[in-house]
C-alpha cells in the first residue's frame, strides 16, 4: 500500500575505500585561503579539487534544481556543483563532494540535505555528500583527518587571514604595480612545500611564517596617498566568493578604494563562542562547557598569536581579537544572538569604524533570514551610536542586477569621498 | 557656464547654470528607453542654443546615466548623492526629502546624522509601478490623479511590492470597486511602500520637500504622503530638475560636447548580461514547428445563423473575457475573446447580445460559468452552473488529449498546472502572488514599447541572443529589461528572453518540476500567454519535448466551460433550457454598485455590493458567507476558531497589584501566551495582552519595520508593540527565544531566526518606549530544570526581587498551563474529527505556525475553508501523535518537526487533507514545503499550498480550495 512507503532515503557515506579513488569537490569561496589548504588535504590522502566555475551558468542550473526562495549562497554552490558534475571532467561514480554545515538555527545547515535532493533529481544520487564541521555532525568513515591535519589546517587559515588582509592594505599604494600579488603567490607556494613536506604547522614556525611573510609585505614600496577606505561584511560565504558578489573586490579596486575583507579565523571562533554562550544563557550539560572552554582557549591562543605579530606592524590595521569584538557589540544586540552572523556583523561594524574604515558595505543574500536581525535590524542603532559609520546593505539574489547593486555602492561611496575631502582639508 | 544631464530609467532632465549658478535653462524628456539617441538630441541642441565651441564643465547623474559617462569620460554623480548637493545649496533648512524616479524611491534625511536611502531590491513605490496601475485601468497616469481628487474610501493593498499590489487591484477591479477609490489607495499603497521600505523607523518629520516626476505631477499622491506623515511637505520649483542641477553643482572637469557626441554615437555600452541559445536556429526549424503545432484545431461551425442546440461557456478571468458556443458534438459555433477592461459584466453582455445578433436562433440548452467572476457573472446574468477552473480547463484539455498527463494554462495573472493520474486531477500547482503577472506583464511591456502583443512574440522568435532577464517576478525582471535596454539589446533578444523568463518562472517557480519526466509525455499547454509562439517555444526547449498547443488556447477555460455545461445536460437528459437572460433582458440590464463595509466581525471587509435587480445581488470582497447569508458561521468544527477562543480567555487578574506586563501577540507569543500569563500571574502581575492584529495595528508600527522583506507576521510584531506603548502598561515582556521546546522530533529545536531575534529588532527600532520598561533578554524554557534559576536571575536583574521559591512557584505553573493548553488543543481536534466522520464531512488540516491563527495573519482562510464543508485541524494539534521517523533534511526547528508530523499523521488518515500556510518570505518553508510535499506525495496524498502575507487576494485561494476539493471528488468518484 502506498501508504505504508517511506519518503525517507539514507544518505550516502563516503567510505574509506572511497577515499583512495574518489575526487572530492568543494565550492570555491575564499580563493586566498583555498590555495594554501589544498596541499594540506593532499596531505592527509583526500583528493581535493575546488570548483571553479561559477557565474550565469551555474545560477541557472541552481535555480532549476533548487527551491527557488532558497538564499542565494545555497542557489548558486548548487548549480556550481551541478555544472562540474555535467562538465564531464569528472567520473560521476567517483566523486564526492564536500561542503560546510554550521548546525546552528541558519538555513545553512540543511545546505547539503538540499543540495543531495538537487543532485538526486539531476540524475546522481550516488555522489556522497560530505559534511565540514566542527561538532561532529555527519560523520563519514572515509575522512579521518589526523591531528596534524587539524593543525595544519588551523595554520593554513592563519596564514590566509594575514596574506590577506596585508596585501589589501598594500595593494591600493604599491608603487610597482602587481607586487602584492607576486608577493602572496611566492607565499603560497611557499606554504604549499612546507605541507607537502608535513611541516608548517608548528607554533614556532608559524610565528615565524607570518613575521616574515608581513615584514615582506611591509617592505613593498607603497606611495601613501589619502584613499576611500572600505570594509566589507554581512554574510560568510558572499563576503569572498566573487561569482556570488559579483566581483566586488575588483569593483572597489577599480573605483579606486582600499578594501578590508575580515578575517575567516575570526568567524570561526565568533561560531565556537556561540555554543558558550547557549550554554551560559540556558546552562547545560557541564561536560559539554568544558570541552568547548578548551576548544575556545585554545583558538584564542592561536588567534592572539596571528594578531600579535601584525600588531608589531606600524603599517597594517590588525583585526580584533573575537574577545574584544564581542564587547563592541555590547550595547547593541546580544552576544546570545549568534545564529547566522548574530552579533557578529554590529561588532565588526563598530571594529571598522574605529580604526579608519567607516565605509562599509554590507552584504547579504536577499531574503536572509538571520539578518533581517543582525544587519537590517541593526543597522538604525548602530547609526544612532556611531554617526561616523557610513554604511551601505546590499542584497545579492539570481535576479538582482548588478547595475543596481553598483549604484548604491557608488552612493555610498560618494558620501565617503566628500567625508575624506573634508578630513584632508581639516 | 556649468551643465547637469540627469539620464533616469523614464526621462531626461538638462539644467544649466550660469556663472552665479543661476538656473538659465532646463529640459525634461522622457527618453522611451532609447537613451543614446536622446542624449545626443539633447546635447546638440544645448551646443545650438548657447553657441557652444570651448569645453565646458559638465557632469552626468542618474541611473542610466552611468554608461554613457563612462564611455565619454564625463563626471558621473550618483544621483541621490546630486540631490543631496542640490538641496543643501537650494534649500539648507530641509528636514527630509522624499524623491520618486522611475525606478526608484528615495528618502534623504538631512539634518543630524545624515542618511541617504534608496529602495532595496523588492519595491514597487515608483514612477513605473504608478502608470503600470493605470494602465491596468485603462486610464493616464493624469486621469489617476484626477479620479483620486474624488476617492470616498481607501482600500487596503499590499504594499510589499508591485506584483502583490497588482493582485490586489485586480479583483477591486473585477468586484466594481470604483476607480476614484482604486486610484487613491495605489496612492497610498505607494506611500505605505515607501515608509516601510525606506523610514525604517526614522521618523519623517520636519521640513519635507517632495522630488520626481511623481511627486511633481500628481498632487493627490503627495496629499497621501502629507496625510499618511501628518505634515504639509513642499514640491518646490523645479522639483523635477534637482539630480540634474546636484549634477552641474558637482561639476568640474571642462569637457568638449562634440568630442562626447561622437564617442557616444560611435560606441555602445558594452554587454553586460548573460545571453541564451536562441528560441530557432533557422527558418526551416521554425516552419516544422508551426506547421506541427497548426495540426491541434478544434471542429468549428462556421455557418451563420446557428439554429441548433447551444451549449455556453463563459470564462471570467482576471484580466480577459472569454465566451463559447458550442453545438451538442462540442464544435465551436461561437466564440469572443476580450480584455475585460475591469467592468466584466457588460462585456459578458455585450458578447452576449452579440451572439445573439449573430445566431439568433440558437436554443442555449445549458451554460456554464468558470473562473474569478464566476459567482457574480452567474448571479448577474442567470447562468445555470458554476465550475471550477482546474475543472473546466481539464474537461477541453480531454477533448484535444484524452490520456493528458498534464495540463499548464498561463493566462495573464495566474498560471494553473495540474497532474493528471488516473484519470483525475491528482495534483495542482498554483502561481502564488510573486509569479502573478507574467503573462499580462508581456502585453503590458509590449504596449510600453508601443507594440502589439502578436508583433512582439514575433519579432523574438528569430533573435540571435536572447537576453537573460531572470526569473523571480515582474518587478525584478523589468529592472532587467531597463538595464538590457541601457546596454543596447535589441527588441528582438529582450522578446525572446522574456519569453522564456515567463516559461522559467512557471517551470521553476510554480511547478518546480527539474525534469521533462516529472510532466510525462503527453502535455497540453494553454491560457492566452501559450498563443505566443515564442512562450511556446521556449518552454518545449526548456523541458525537452513536444507538446499539444490547441489553436483555442486562450479560450479552453470556456470551452471547457461549455463542454462541461453539455456533459451536465445530457447527463440529466431534462427538457429544461437554459435560465440564461435572452437577448431583450440582457438589452434591458442594469446593475448597481454599493461599497460597504461589513460590520459582522472584527476583519471589516471592504464588501462591493452588486444588485442586479429581481432580486439578484453579489457581494464580492467578503472573506466569510455572514453578508451573504445573514448567518453566524458554525464554527463548532474549526479548531482555529477553538485556539482563539481559549487564547482570548487569557484575561488580566485584577486583584493582582504589582503592576501591569504587557506581552505582545506577535509571532511565537500565539504559542507561549498561557505559559508567560500563567508565570507573570503567578509573580502578582496583571497580563495584558495586546489582543488580536488587525490592519488599524498594523499601521500604527509600519513606520518603525526596518526590513521590506521580513514575513508579515514579524511585520505585526511593531504594531503590537505600539499598541503596547498606547496601553501604557509598566513593563512590556518579549524575549528572545533562540530554542523552542524540545518536542523529540528531531535533530534539534531552534526557533526560525526571525523569532529567536525579532525581540532584538523591537528594541533596536522602537525609539519611543517612553517610561515603559522593555525586557527582551534570552530564555530558554527548553531547559526545564535550569529555567527557573536562570530565570530568577533574569527578573530580579529587570523587573525586581523575587525569591527563588517565587520564580520556581510560577515557573511550575507556568509549564502546568502550557501543557495544559496544548492537551486541549489535541483533545478538541479528537472531538472534532469525531463529530465531522459522523457528519460525513472531510477533514482539512490546515497547517501553518502557531501564530498562523491570527486572524490577520490568515485571513479568515479556515473560515473559508469550514465553509467548503470541511472540518479544519491545526498541525500542533496532531503531531505529537505520530513517534519519531526520519526526513531528508536535517530537522532542527520545533515548528517545522510538527509539520512534517502532521503530514505523517495525514498519511495515515484516509479522510485528513493537508493545506499547508506558508507566510510569504518564510525562508525556511522553502526547505520545508519541498519535504511536506514529498512525505504526502509518496503516500498518494495530495499537498496544497498557500502563500499568505499583509493583503491576500482570496479569489485566488478559493480557486485552489474548491479545485482541491474537486480532486478529491474526483480521486472518491475513482
Amino acid at each position: 500500500m502506498e501508504q505504508n512507503k517511506t519518503h525517507y532515503r539514507p544518505r550516502v557515506k563516503f567510505t574509506k575505500k572511497m577515499k583512495k579513488e574518489y575526487t572530492i569537490l568543494c565550492p570555491m569561496m575564499a580563493p586566498i585561503h583555498a590555495s594554501i589548504i589544498l596541499p594540506v588535504f593532499a596531505k592527509e590522502g583526500l583528493n581535493v579539487k575546488i570548483i571553479e566555475s561559477g557565474g550565469a551558468e551555474a545560477i541557472e542550473k541552481g535555480l532549476k534544481y533548487v527551491h527557488n526562495d532558497l538564499c542565494y549562497p545555497g542557489v548558486l554552490v548548487t548549480g556550481q556543483m551541478i555544472n562540474a558534475v555535467e562538465s564531464g571532467k569528472y567520473n560521476p561514480d567517483k566523486i564526492a563532494m564536500v561542503i560546510t554545515q554550521s548546525g546552528g538555527g541558519c538555513r545553512d545547515s540543511n545546505y547539503i540535505n538540499l543540495m543531495r535532493k538537487s543532485m538526486e533529481r539531476a540524475g546522481y544520487p550516488q555522489i556522497p555528500f560530505i559534511s565540514a564541521n566542527i561538532w561532529g555532525l555527519e560523520l563519514n568513515s572515509g575522512i579521518d583527518i589526523s591531528i596534524r591535519g587539524y593543525r595544519m589546517l588551523l595554520s593554513a587559515l592563519m596564514y590566509g587571514d594575514m596574506m590577506m588582509i596585508a596585501a589589501n592594505q598594500v595593494r591600493p599604494y604599491e608603487v610597482n604595480k602587481g607586487d602584492a600579488d607576486r608577493m602572496m603567490q611566492k607565499w603560497t607556494a611557499y606554504f604549499g612545500e612546507r605541507y607537502t613536506k608535513g611541516k608548517g604547522y608548528s607554533h614556532k614556525e608559524i610565528k615565524k611564517n607570518i613575521r616574515t611573510m608581513l615584514q615582506e609585505f611591509a617592505d613593498i614600496e607603497v606611495k601613501k596617498v589619502p584613499k576611500v577606505k572600505v570594509a566589507v561584511v554581512g554574510e560568510l560565504y558572499l563576503k569572498y566568493s566573487a561569482p556570488a558578489n559579483n566581483d566586488l573586490e575588483q569593483f572597489l579596486r577599480d573605483q579606486d578604494c582600499e578594501t578590508y575583507f575580515p578575517s575567516v579565523l575570526g568567524f570561526g571562533i565568533y561560531k565556537t563562542n556561540g555554543a558558550l554562550e547557549d550554554l551560559r544563557l540556558y546552562g547545560g550539560k557541564p561536560m559539554k562547557r568544558l570541552i568547548l572552554e578548551i576548544a575556545m582557549k585554545y583558538m584564542f591562543h592561536m588567534e592572539n598569536m596571528m594578531i600579535s605579530i601584525m600588531e608589531e606592524f606600524d603599517c597594517f590595521v590588525a583585526p580584533e581579537r573575537v574577545e574584544v569584538l564581542k564587547k563592541r557589540a555590547e550595547g547593541i544586540i546580544n552576544t546570545g544572538n549568534s545564529m547566522g552572523e548574530g552579533w557578529y556583523i554590529a561588532a565588526e561594524m563598530m571594529e571598522f569604524v574605529a580604526h579608519g574604515y567607516e565605509n562599509v558595505i554590507c552584504v547579504q543574500p536577499f531574503g536572509c533570514l538571520p539578518c533581517h536581525v543582525s544587519v537590517k535590524g541593526m543597522l538604525n542603532k548602530i547609526r544612532r551610536i556611531e554617526p561616523k559609520l557610513n554604511a551601505v546593505d546590499i542584497e545579492y539574489d539570481p535576479g538582482a542586477t548588478k547595475v543596481n547593486q553598483e549604484n548604491r555602492i557608488k552612493l555610498m561611496l560618494s558620501v565617503a569621498k566628500e567625508n575624506m575631502k573634508k578630513e584632508v582639508k581639516q | 557656464m556649468r551643465i547637469g544631464i540627469d539620464i533616469g530609467s523614464t526621462t531626461i532632465k538638462c539644467v544649466v547654470l550660469d556663472d552665479q549658478d543661476k538656473i538659465i535653462h532646463t529640459s525634461y524628456e522622457r527618453h522611451y528607453t532609447m537613451i543614446t539617441e536622446k542624449a545626443e538630441e539633447i546635447i546638440k541642441g544645448l551646443i545650438d542654443r548657447f553657441q557652444i565651441k570651448e569645453p565646458v564643465v559638465c557632469a552626468i547623474s542618474g541611473s542610466a546615466g552611468m554608461g554613457i559617462a563612462e564611455r565619454a569620460g564625463i563626471r558621473f554623480v550618483q544621483e541621490v548623492y546630486a540631490t543631496k548637493v542640490a538641496i543643501s545649496k537650494r534649500l539648507p533648512e530641509t528636514d527630509v526629502v522624499i524623491e520618486l524616479g522611475g525606478e526608484d524611491a528615495k528618502i534623504l534625511f538631512m539634518q543630524g546624522n545624515l542618511e541617504v536611502r534608496m529602495n532595496g531590491t523588492c519595491a514597487g513605490g515608483t514612477g513605473a509601478f504608478a502608470d503600470q496601475m493605470a494602465s491596468l485601468m485603462q486610464i493616464t497616469a493624469d486621469e489617476m490623479n484626477e479620479l483620486a481628487e474624488k476617492h470616498e474610501k481607501i482600500y487596503s493593498i499590499a504594499s510589499r511590492c508591485g506584483v502583490f499590489a497588482k493582485t490586489d487591484i485586480q479583483p477591486l477591479l473585477n468586484q466594481g470597486a470604483r476607480k476614484e477609490d482604486i486610484s487613491a489607495s495605489i496612492f497610498y499603497a505607494i506611500v505605505n511602500q515607501t515608509i516601510t521600505g525606506l523610514a525604517q523607523g526614522r521618523p519623517i518629520e520636519g521640513n519635507i520637500v517632495y522630488l520626481g516626476g511623481p511627486l511633481t505631477f500628481m498632487s493627490q499622491l503627495r496629499e497621501a504622503f502629507d496625510k499618511t506623515l501628518n505634515c504639509v511637505g513642499t514640491c518646490p520649483d523645479d522639483s523635477l530638475f534637482f539630480v540634474a542641477l546636484g549634477a552641474a553643482l558637482c561639476a568640474e572637469e571642462a569637457v568638449d560636447l562634440q568630442e562626447t557626441l561622437d564617442i557616444i554615437t560611435k560606441e555602445q555600452d558594452s554587454l553586460r548580461q548573460a545571453t541564451l541559445d536562441p528560441l530557432f536556429a533557422n527558418e526551416e526549424e521554425y516552419e516544422a514547428f508551426a506547421t506541427r503545432h497548426a495540426s491541434h484545431q478544434v471542429a468549428k461551425r462556421v455557418e451563420e445563423n446557428y439554429d441548433g442546440e447551444g451549449y455556453l461557456g463563459i470564462d471570467s478571468g482576471s484580466t480577459t473575457l472569454k465566451v463559447v458556443l458550442t453545438d451538442p458534438e462540442g464544435a465551436v459555433v461561437y466564440s469572443s475573446y476580450q480584455s475585460n477592461q475591469g467592468r466584466p459584466i457588460e462585456v459578458v453582455k455585450d458578447a452576449l447580445i452579440e451572439m445573439y445578433k449573430k445566431h439568433p436562433n440558437v436554443k442555449i440548452v445549458s451554460s456554464a460559468v468558470t473562473g474569478y467572476g464566476e459567482d457574480m457573472i452567474r448571479n448577474a446574468l442567470g447562468v445555470d452552473l458554476g465550475v471550477v477552473e482546474t475543472v473546466a480547463h481539464f474537461t477541453a484539455a480531454k477533448y484535444f488529449m484524452p490520456d493528458v498527463e498534464f495540463i499548464i494554462d498561463i493566462g495573464g495573472q495566474d498560471m494553473k498546472c495540474f497532474k493528471i493520474r488516473n484519470g483525475a486531477i491528482d495534483n495542482i500547482y498554483l502561481n502564488e502572488a510573486c509569479s502573478s503577472g507574467c503573462g499580462s506583464f508581456l502585453q503590458t511591456f509590449a504596449n510600453s514599447m508601443s507594440y502589439e502583443i502578436d508583433e512582439f512574440a514575433k519579432r523574438g522568435l528569430f533573435a540571435t541572443k536572447p537576453v537573460d532577464l531572470g526569473s523571480r517576478c515582474t518587478v525584478f525582471m523589468n529592472s532587467s529589461v531597463k538595464q538590457a535596454q541601457k546596454e543596447g539589446v535589441t527588441v528582438e533578444d529582450i522578446s525572446a528572453g522574456l519569453s522564456i523568463s515567463v516559461v522559467k518562472n512557471a517551470l521553476y517557480k510554480v511547478i518546480r518540476v527539474h525534469s521533462a519526466d516529472e510532466l510525462g509525455k503527453r502535455i497540453v499547454v494553454q491560457g492566452g500567454t501559450f498563443q505566443n509562439d515564442a512562450v511556446l517555444r521556449a518552454f518545449e526547449k526548456e523541458m525537452g519535448v513536444e507538446v499539444i498547443r490547441p489553436d483555442i488556447a486562450g479560450m479552453m477555460g470556456a470551452y471547457g466551460a461549455a463542454l462541461y455545461a453539455c456533459d451536465i445536460a445530457k447527463k440529466k437528459k431534462s427538457d429544461k433550457v437554459s435560465e440564461i437572460l435572452d437577448k431583450e433582458a440582457l438589452e434591458n440590464f442594469t446593475y448597481t454598485t454599493r461599497n460597504i463595509t461589513c460590520k459582522g466581525c472584527n476583519n471589516h471587509c471592504s464588501l462591493t455590493v452588486n444588485d442586479f435587480g429581481n432580486g439578484r445581488k453579489f457581494i464580492g470582497g467578503n472573506r466569510c458567507e455572514k453578508p451573504v447569508t445573514k448567518k453566524e458561521q458554525d464554527d463548532s468544527l474549526n479548531l482555529y476558531e477553538y485556539k482563539l477562543k481559549l487564547l482570548s480567555e487569557y484575561q488580566p487578574d485584577e486583584s493582582k497589584t504589582k503592576g501591569v506586563i504587557g506581552l505582545p501577540m506577535g509571532l511565537n507569543m500565539y504559542e507561549m501566551l498561557p505559559f508567560w500569563h500563567a508565570f507573570f500571574t503567578s509573580l502578582g502581575y496583571q497580563v495584558k495582552t495586546s489582543g488580536f492584529s488587525n490592519r488599524e495595528l498594523y499601521l500604527k508600527g509600519q513606520g518603525t519595520i526596518p526590513s521590506d522583506t521580513v514575513c508579515f507576521p514579524a511585520k505585526l510584531v511593531h504594531g503590537h508593540i505600539m499598541k503596547l506603548i498606547e496601553m501604557n502598561v509598566d513593563t512590556i515582556f518579549y524575549p528572545c527565544m533562540t530554542y523552542n521546546f524540545d518536542e523529540k522530533k528531531g535533530k534539534n529545536h531552534y526557533n526560525c531566526a526571525v523569532i529567536a531575534g525579532y525581540p532584538e529588532v523591537i528594541e533596536a527600532n522602537t525609539v519611543h518606549f517612553g517610561d515603559i520598561k522593555y525586557i527582551y533578554e534570552y530564555v530558554g524554557p527548553h531547559q526545564r530544570n535550569k529555567f527557573p534559576g536562570k530565570m530568577h536571575e533574569i527578573l530580579n536583574r529587570t523587573l525586581g526581587t523575587f525569591t527563588k521559591a517565587e520564580v520556581k512557584k510560577a515557573s511550575d505553573l507556568a509549564y502546568k498551563e502550557y501543557a495544559a493548553f496544548t492537551k486541549k488543543v489535541e483533545m478538541q481536534a479528537q472531538v472534532i474529527m469525531e463529530e465531522a466522520r459522523k457528519q460525513d464531512k472531510k477533514i482539512v488540516l490546515l497547517a501553518g505556525r502557531p501564530y498562523h491563527v491570527d486572524p490577520e495573519i490568515n485571513h479568515g482562510i479556515h473560515k473559508l475553508i469550514a465553509a467548503l464543508g470541511f472540518a479544519v485541524i491545526t498541525e500542533d494539534s496532531v503531531a505529537s501523535l505520530v513517534p519519531k521517523f526520519d526526513v531528508n533534511i536535517r530537522n532542527q526547528w520545533t515548528y517545522h518537526a510538527r509539520l512534517f508530523a502532521a503530514a505523517k499523521y495525514v498519511t495515515m488518515q484516509k479522510d485528513v487533507y493537508m493545506v499547508h500556510l506558508v507566510s510569504f518570505g518564510c525562508g525556511l518553508d522553502a526547505i520545508t514545503s519541498d519535504e511536506t510535499r514529498e512525505i504526502l506525495e509518496t503516500a498518494g496524498m495530495l499537498y496544497t499550498q498557500l502563500k499568505i502575507d499583509e493583503v491576500t487576494n482570496l479569489g485566488a485561494v478559493k480557486i485552489r480550495l474548491r479545485s482541491l476539493l474537486a480532486a478529491i471528488e474526483q480521486k472518491k468518484e475513482d
